[in-house]
């Protein structure tokens, strides 16, 4: 293939969408502004280092991003976390009861993490209640649950080895959890380009009535996305566990705002249609860079939030502006 | 050659208007059937009943010998009877292939997975169809107008042919969108895939319809009142059938006609914008000039322009001798000039609202003291219009969406009338789906409002209504103004002379 034959081609590939060149330009901007300034950051170790910060986000983003392709939103990812950290740390060996599950607690926090997504997908489809509503009560019933699993006594302990070690130990450089992550990512691409399922996410955002007009069937796939994206934030919920080594309700703290940030700076709209997994992933990638950068350019703490929040804002604003329209135009 | 589809005097009306009067056509195989008529003549009406969009209130199908009803467009996509909607029905964020494809995958989806390679193998076939050379997995957003156009007959050939029967395609319009150059495509398309396919074709644009049509049937006010054989008209006898009416000059209320003033309120210099080039025109005050059009003339987007709800390109407009310059509907608001919009019930008015909210939504500072809302100030303003404009409601508490559409529309006009510094009127098809009575008195109001010295820039509807209506008649043609004729009562143009500045 000539040279302009293959610019031709990746011109094409881009056009459809497929890879998320904004983002990957922003990543490549803020990774550059901080290799200048710190000759730390352009090492593998730190490299390591992100990848394993950003795994949690990443398992959870890859759910939400199917749910916000198909236009709606799911604010519950906190309160799965919890209900599914508390699940896990109490059914692995724990210094709480003689549960010994092994690995098998993490399934069952994603179970309970579905059964959530599954209450919100029956609300939204079945009661049309929109899922800004749905997944808000879904997040505080959520955390109610972890509550009510944490009870009166002490935060419960991971005692299981394996457990312990899947939070600690690395395979060829990378965490396990960072491992984790992208067994997650290559699933949902999948899921995202080769099942009706990911293919309809597309549909759906992008005209509800031209989905139902062509007669799919919209109320499962929606409600699908719920059930996956619970599913995911649970995988997320009981990765926390072994990554610090203790079930807590505060397990998710922080991951809602960074989860729909990475979602929408990876260029996914909100309105859906638009973005994918991959799209997320560096979403995803940029938040945790920021945030690594600010601590390697020794910027309080406080600062950060600040700069994240204003990182969302611009990106929100030169996404809608393209967008605005004084009155509807006739075609 | 059988016929494919016989539809048997089928009737439907929305509320009291009655859209098709038991109509009855028949489409052979591998014919394409013209459909022509003037708005409202229950074209579209006709061809949403084939698509099984529209339930009929009487009336059935024939299919096969056999009597058939739809009651759902899948019910007509079974009977391999599939529409090319006027205003695109394909999803611009996903690919052409998928878009051709989507819910007739068939063999490409099995147990959820979705095979991409045989989606574009397939789609491939279609887009090969309607002669197009481009790669299946292409986003549909990066396409022109015009492509997309042919991928969704490439979609409905789809459709239609997954009911594994003779394809019926319905286009609705399909050229008023296109340039000449991709009509020609278009034509050469419905021409190849005619072996195998029925066509039924509806356009305003009269030469088009009787260059490709086989059988013309001429529609007017919801009846098929004849069927002609292209090769048999002139442009000029089927307009004639179409129009058919000889309207009194009663009709249009010419004994209120008023001289107008000779200074300019209105000039326009060079402007340009999307969709016209180069519009020069002025309106003086008290005038009425009416624009008349096809629906791909312009007029509208002129229109628009000079109210601010679309950007112009270049040239210059001025308002009583001053500059004005086109920025937004606000300024133009500030400005005094008022707009209605051809869509009553969605850009018109807010349905969801009373009337009394409608009336004074443009214009809030009439109904309130120290910018805080008074109400009896309100039942004072909104009563008193009720009165002058002699609108039928029961208050002006009542929602908007009871009343009938000649008084929404008058609610419309008294929303713009209440500001007694207005000086332009822009009024797109403002008698558009109104009955012969409501007309007039829309047509009274307009004379009116003149005669009181405020302009009028007025896109009719139908082509008398431009003519009676008016001191002037402007006619558009591709972007640009092609013709200007004076007109006054008794010296009226030609309805033939304005029609053949139009096509």
């Amino acid at each position: 293939m000539t040279n302009s034959g293959k610019l031709a081609s990746i011109k094409a590939v881009a056009s459809r969408g497929n890879l998320p060149i904004p983002a990957l330009l922003s990543l490549l901007i803020v990774s550059a502004f901080t290799a200048t300034r710190s000759p730390e950051f352009l090492t593998f170790d730190n490299f390591v280092q992100i990848s394993d910060q950003a795994s949690v986000t990443i398992i959870l983003v890859c759910g939400l991003t199917f749910v916000i392709l198909m236009g709606s939103i799911d604010l519950s990812v906190q309160g799965v976390m919890a209900s599914a950290s508390m699940t896990t740390a109490l059914l692995v060996g724990n210094d709480r009861n003689q549960n010994n599950w092994g690995y098998w607690s993490i399934p069952a926090g994603m179970v309970v993490g579905a059964l959530i997504g599954l209450i919100a997908g029956l609300a939204v489809t079945r009661l049309r209640i929109p899922s800004f509503l749905v997944t808000m009560a879904t997040w505080n019933i959520g955390l109610g649950l972890a509550y009510v699993l944490f009870g009166n006594t002490s935060q419960p302990s991971v005692k299981d080895e394996g457990m312990l070690a899947l939070g600690l130990d690395t395979f060829l450089g990378f965490s396990k959890a960072t491992w984790i992550a992208l067994a997650v990512v290559l699933f949902c691409m999948w899921l995202q380009t080769r099942t009706k399922f990911g293919r309809y996410a597309y549909v759906i955002g992008g005209s509800e009535e031209i989905a139902k007009l062509s007669g799919i069937n919209v109320k499962r796939f929606r409600a699908l996305s719920l059930i996956l994206s619970g599913a995911l934030s649970g995988l997320a919920g009981s990765v926390i566990v072994a990554k610090s080594g203790i079930g807590a309700v505060q397990a998710g703290e922080g991951q809602l705002f960074l989860g729909i940030a990475a979602v929408v700076i990876g260029g996914t709209l909100l309105s859906g249609g638009r973005g994918g997994i991959l799209h997320s992933v560096v979403g995803v990638y940029i938040m945790i860079t920021i945030s690594v950068a600010m601590i390697l350019l020794d910027v309080s703490d406080f600062y950060q939030q600040i700069v994240q929040g204003s990182v969302v804002l611009l990106v929100v604003s030169s996404t809608a502006w393209r967008q605005r329209r004084p009155l509807r135009t006739v075609v | 050659m059988g016929i494919r589809v016989k539809v048997e005097d089928v009737s439907m009306s929305f509320g009291v208007v009655h859209a098709l009067k038991g109509v009855s056509i028949e489409i052979n195989d591998g014919e394409v059937v013209g459909l022509v008529g003037e708005n409202g003549a229950g074209k579209s009406t006709l061809l949403k009943v084939l698509s099984g969009t529209n339930l009929p209130d009487s009336g059935h199908f024939v299919l096969n010998g056999k009597k058939e009803k739809f009651a759902s467009v899948a019910d007509a996509t079974r009977a391999g009877i599939s529409m090319v909607y006027q205003e695109q029905s394909l999803l611009p964020n996903i690919s052409v292939a998928e878009n051709i494809l989507l819910g007739i995958e068939g063999e490409a989806i099995k147990f959820g997975t979705y095979s991409p390679r045989k989606v574009r193998k397939v789609a491939a076939e279609y887009l090969k169809r309607v002669n197009l050379d481009i790669d299946p997995r292409t986003r549909t957003e990066d396409l022109s107008f015009g492509t997309r156009q042919m991928i969704e007959v490439a979609k409905a050939l789809a459709v239609a042919e997954f009911s594994g029967k003779p394809p019926v395609v319905l286009l609705d319009e399909p050229t008023s969108v296109l340039e000449r150059k991709e009509i020609k495509v278009l034509f050469d398309v419905v021409r190849s895939i005619k072996k195998r396919t029925s066509v039924v074709f509806i356009s305003h644009r009269l030469e088009e319809v009787l260059e490709i049509s086989d059988r013309v049937y001429v529609m007017r006010d919801g009846e098929v009142v004849s069927e002609v054989k292209p090769n048999e008209v002139s442009v000029e006898e089927l307009f004639a059938l179409m129009v058919g009416r000889d309207l009194t000059q009663s009709y249009f209320r010419e004994e209120l006609t008023n001289v107008p003033e000779s200074s300019n309120r209105l000039e326009v210099k060079n402007l340009s914008g999307d969709g016209f080039k180069d519009v020069t025109f002025n309106v003086k005050k008290g005038e009425i000039v009416s624009f008349l059009g096809l629906q791909d003339s312009g007029r509208e987007n002129v229109a628009r322009v000079i109210f601010g709800a679309l950007p112009d390109k270049s040239g210059e407009v001025f308002l009583d001798g001053e500059r004005y310059r086109v920025k937004n509907t606000t300024h133009a608001v500030k400005c005094g000039i008022g707009y209605i919009p051809s869509e009553r019930k969605t850009d018109g008015v807010v349905l969801a609202m009373s009337v009394a909210e409608n009336l004074t939504m443009s214009h809030p500072d009439k109904v309130t003291t120290l910018r805080l809302f008074n109400k009896g100030k309100m039942n004072r303003v909104v009563s008193s219009w009720i009165d002058r404009l002699g609108i039928k409601t029961p208050g002006g508490g009542t929602p908007i969406r009871s009343l009938s559409g000649g008084n929404q529309q008058k609610v419309v006009l008294a929303k713009w009338l209440m500001d007694e510094n207005l000086r332009l009127l822009i009024l797109d098809t403002p008698t558009r789906g109104l009955d012969v009575g409501a007309k007039t008195e829309i047509y009274a109001i307009l004379r009116d409002l003149a005669a009181k010295g405020i302009s009028i820039l007025f896109l009719a509807d139908a082509l008398e209504e431009g003519i009676f209506m008016s001191h002037r008649v402007f006619t558009m043609k591709d972007g640009k103004i092609s013709a200007e004729f004076l007109s006054s009562p008794g010296a009226r143009p030609e309805r033939t002379d304005v029609v053949e500045r139009m096509l």
